[in-house]
């Protein structure tokens, strides 16, 4: 099926998929270090502290 | 053919109070509840008489041999016009939500629940201490071996025979994991050491049939609280599952339940999946987000959670062929379907739709960017906060805000379902009478309404049909009732 569908399609030369493919994975990582950054603003501080007091107790 | 699933989720949220002299999660969680609710609906009280937490399915009950932890009578405890229920319970706020047909309407009405505790540290914020801070959390674990639940209710019928939910379920609860799991940093309650699992809960699970919820936990629960005709109805009581915050996970959790219900209820399943370690299996499951971990049937046979998961899709297919399917039910066997394929090819595939994914995927670029080991603080710190419900906080929600999950129900959906009641099941009778008559009502709950309209004894309207008092049912009957009273009278008519 697969095979099928492509054939109409002029095929990429490597390079040309290399050159797409770089360009995918910079962007999604600029993306995802931006995300980081993003969360890092919101993310509460002296997590350490913060993990250790937070305690539940009684619950279903 | 089966009967509707009507079904809800009750969520107990966890809470916290920063930079506080003195932290009683019990007082706070009152007043992160009076602080929301309007007068109007507070002063309506919650009717518990139809209520028996320790009634057995399997058809006994225990004795009270001292009060009973579920005994929060005097707690804060308001119904909201969108039909749910808002209270203290065990130290915890809950969400109960309404009624609701179908897995979709779920979603809306779960996320509405998220709205209003979100609405409820905005007003609380107000009104504690100077400095203080409170944080609500819709997960189920503080990381130290204390759980807290988010429980699932489906409508089935009285005639299906227990052991065959037992036999159907567990394998099914089991296997569903890799898809409804909120993932966790790090176990607890004595299981073995992992960095990550796919599940809040499995840890906690350490019986295969039981009644209790606090301790003990059993895979599938036996409390016979029906909330509707006891005679015709149970309402399975589902305590295995994690609060979700990514709606597929929410949808596909019911959406698939339902269905495998539906099957149950008309006996169409023949196969025979039963596992021969239950409890163990859960764990497994839990423990490895390769998804390629084998748990043993009692056969013989080992099979991986995403391959049971596919023989319980080819069921469903085939059920739904043979049946009458809803619009949801299809379009849940294509989410399902294509969540299995994306799980057995690369599960970060699909980060951007099940939480235990979304969450990996993010701790696994924080650990790349600043080379973090697994029992770092800040890890533990993006777990808790992927959960937080402020929309400008929660760290699902700085996902969501930045493209990275995908939605299924639109932000005008929930705002609306968070004062208004879905309006094809009995909670649409329930919502409309808050919102139109709340002055009148005295006391209310899942399956009645105890109005006091001054003029005769006090009348309770039973609503013991959980189909009934739907939009189509009722609407006529209250616009042609101005006051309380024409209601009643309306009634009798």
């Amino acid at each position: 099926m697969a095979d099928q569908t492509r054939k109409g399609k002029p095929k990429k030369d490597e390079e040309e998929v290399k050159a797409e493919e770089t360009t995918k994975a910079e962007s999604s990582t600029s993306d995802i270090d931006e995300l980081l950054d993003e969360i890092d603003e919101v993310l509460e501080t002296n997590s350490e502290e913060f993990v250790r007091s937070y305690v539940q107790k009684g619950g279903q | 053919m089966a009967i509707p699933k009507i079904c809800g989720i009750e969520t107990e949220y966890g809470i916290a109070v920063r930079e506080a002299a003195d932290f009683n999660p019990i007082l706070t969680s009152s007043l992160l509840i009076n602080a929301y609710a309007k007068p109007a609906f507070k002063r309506v009280k919650w009717d518990y008489e139809e209520e028996n937490p320790l009634r057995d399915a399997r058809g006994f009950e225990r004795p009270a041999a001292e009060p009973s932890a579920e005994d929060d009578s005097g707690l804060v405890n308001v119904i909201l016009p969108n039909g749910s229920r808002y209270y203290v319970d065990h130290a915890h706020p809950e969400y109960s939500s309404p009624e609701c047909l179908d897995a979709r309407s779920v979603v809306i009405w779960d996320k509405a629940g998220e709205r209003i505790l979100e609405a409820s540290i905005h007003a609380a914020q107000a009104i504690v201490a100077e400095g203080e801070r409170v944080f609500i959390y819709k997960n189920n674990s503080d990381g130290k071996g204390n759980s807290y639940g988010c429980h699932e209710n489906y409508l089935v019928s009285r005639q299906v025979p227990f052991p065959q939910l037992v036999k159907h379920l567990t394998p099914f609860f089991v296997s569903r994991q890799v898809f409804t799991g909120s993932g966790k940093v790090g176990a607890e309650n004595g299981a073995e050491t992992v960095d990550y699992q796919i599940s809040q809960r499995a840890d906690f699970f350490e019986v295969e049939v039981g009644l209790e919820t606090t301790f003990k936990r059993p895979i599938i629960n036996t409390r016979d609280e029906p909330h509707a005709d006891p005679e015709r109805y149970r309402r399975l009581h589902v305590i295995v599952g994690d609060a979700n915050m990514a709606e597929l996970s929410t949808y596909l959790k019911v959406g698939t339940t339902s269905l495998l219900l539906k099957m149950i209820e008309d006996d169409f399943i023949n196969d025979d999946f039963s596992l021969a370690e239950p409890v163990r299996s859960m764990r497994t499951v839990s423990h490895d987000p390769t998804c390629r971990a084998v748990v043993e049937l009692a056969e013989g046979r080992s099979i991986t959670a995403i391959d049971l998961q596919w023989e319980y899709l080819r069921l469903a297919k085939k059920y739904a062929q043979d049946n009458d399917s809803s619009s949801v039910d299809e379009d849940v066997l294509l989410q399902w379907e294509s969540v299995l394929e994306g799980l057995e090819a690369d599960p970060m595939s699909l980060a951007t739709k099940l939480d235990w994914v979304a969450k990996l995927h993010l701790l696994e670029a924080y650990r790349d960017r600043d080379d973090l080991p697994w029992d770092h603080s800040k890890l533990k710190m993006i777990d808790l906060q992927y959960h937080d419900v402020r929309r400008d906080k929660g760290l699902y929600y700085k996902l969501v805000s930045s493209g990275k999950i995908d939605r299924l129900v639109r932000d005008e959906e929930i705002d609306y379902a968070v004062d208004h009641p879905p309006e094809d099941t009995r909670a649409y009778f329930r919502g409309e009478c808050l919102r139109r008559f709340s002055p009148k009502i005295v006391a209310a709950s899942w399956d009645a309404l105890i109005f006091d309209t001054g003029d005769e004894p006090l009348r309770k309207v039973p609503t013991m049909e959980p189909t009934r008092g739907t939009k189509a049912h009722v609407q006529d009957l209250l616009d042609r009732s101005p006051d309380a009273s024409t209601l009643l009278q309306n009634l009798s008519a």
